[in-house]
C-alpha cells in the first residue's frame, strides 16, 4: 500500500522539522550567552537538509522523504564587546558574544512550523484516505 | 461471469492506483519543501491514464535489476516530470508549497470520488447477489 509509505515521507518531513526547530531554539537560549575567548563561544547552528531517494533499482520513482545531512555552524565573525567590567572579560578586557541573529532565527522558526504543519496535514488527509479505503464495502 | 467480476471495477481501480502514488509524490515535495537543490515533481494524469486505457506501454524486459528500464517502465506512474517553478528560489529548491498544497488535496479529493465509484459497485453487486 502506497498510502503507508505517504506516512513514512511525511514521517521524515516531521523528524527533520523538529530537528530543525530543535536547533532554533538551542540558537535562541545561547543568544547572550557570552564567554571569553573566541574558541569556546557559542555559534549559530543550521541543519542542512537532503532528499532521500527510494531504492531507484528496486522501484522507480520510489520516494523517501527527507533526511538532515549535518549540522553546521554559523561562520559568521562574532562580536567582541569592550566590556571589562563583566566577570567573563579576557586579560584585555573582551568578552565575546555568539553570532546569533535572533530576527533570522524567528523567521527561520516560523518556516519550520508551517513545513511542520503541512507534512502534519499531509498525515492526517492519508489516514483519512486509509480508513476509507478500509470501509470499502462495508 | 468471472471477467465481468474482473473488470467491475473499470478504470477506477487504475485511477485509485495512479492516485495513490500521486499523493506519495506529493507528499515527498512537501517534505522536501526546504531542502536545497530540491525540484517538485508530478505526472502528467491524463496522459498516465490515456495510456492506461490504451495499454500502450512498451515496456523493456529486464533480465537484472541493474537494466535501465526505459520510458514508461512503472506501470502505473508512468515517467514523472519536473514541475516548472512559477518563483524561482535562490537556492534551488522548486518546491512552492501553496501549489503542492493544493494539488494533495484536490488529489485526495479525487481518491475518494474514485473509492465512492467503486463502492457503488461493490453494494450493488452485493445487492444484485442478495437478491433482497
Amino acid at each position: 500500500m502506497s498510502l503507508f509509505r505517504i506516512m513514512d515521507v511525511a514521517g521524515t518531513g516531521l523528524a527533520a522539522q523538529t530537528v530543525r526547530l530543535n536547533l532554533v531554539a538551542s540558537n535562541l537560549a545561547n543568544a547572550e550567552t557570552v564567554s571569553s575567548s573566541v574558541e569556546r563561544t557559542y555559534r549559530a547552528r543550521h541543519p542542512v537538509f537532503a532528499a532521500v531517494l527510494g531504492d531507484e533499482l528496486a522501484e522507480p520513482a520510489a520516494s523517501a522523504g527527507v533526511q538532515v545531512l549535518e549540522v553546521v555552524e554559523s561562520a559568521r565573525p562574532l562580536q567582541a564587546e569592550y566590556r571589562p567590567e563583566h566577570p567573563l572579560a579576557d586579560s584585555e578586557g573582551y568578552i565575546y558574544r555568539p553570532n546569533v541573529n535572533v530576527v533570522e532565527e524567528l523567521a527561520n522558526m516560523i518556516s519550520a512550523s508551517r513545513s511542520y504543519e503541512t507534512n502534519l496535514e499531509v498525515i492526517s488527509t492519508s489516514k483519512q484516505l486509509l480508513q476509507r479505503t478500509l470501509s470499502l464495502g462495508q | 461471469m468471472k471477467s465481468q467480476i474482473e473488470g467491475l471495477f473499470g478504470i477506477h481501480e487504475r485511477a485509485l492506483l495512479l492516485r495513490e502514488r500521486r499523493a506519495e509524490l506529493l507528499a515527498h515535495n512537501l517534505a522536501n519543501a526546504d531542502t536545497p537543490h530540491y525540484k517538485a515533481r508530478d505526472v502528467d494524469f491524463r496522459a498516465v491514464l490515456a495510456g492506461a486505457q490504451a495499454e500502450t506501454g512498451i515496456g523493456l524486459i529486464r533480465t537484472s535489476v541493474r537494466h535501465l528500464a526505459g520510458a514508461g517502465a512503472d506501470p502505473v506512474l508512468g515517467e514523472p516530470l519536473y514541475r516548472v517553478p512559477a518563483q524561482p528560489s535562490i537556492d534551488g529548491n522548486s518546491v512552492d508549497p501553496d501549489s503542492e498544497r493544493s494539488a494533495f488535496l484536490d488529489n485526495s479529493l479525487r481518491y475518494q470520488a474514485s473509492l465512492q465509484f467503486v463502492d457503488g459497485r461493490i453494494r450493488r453487486l452485493t445487492a444484485a447477489l442478495r437478491g433482497e
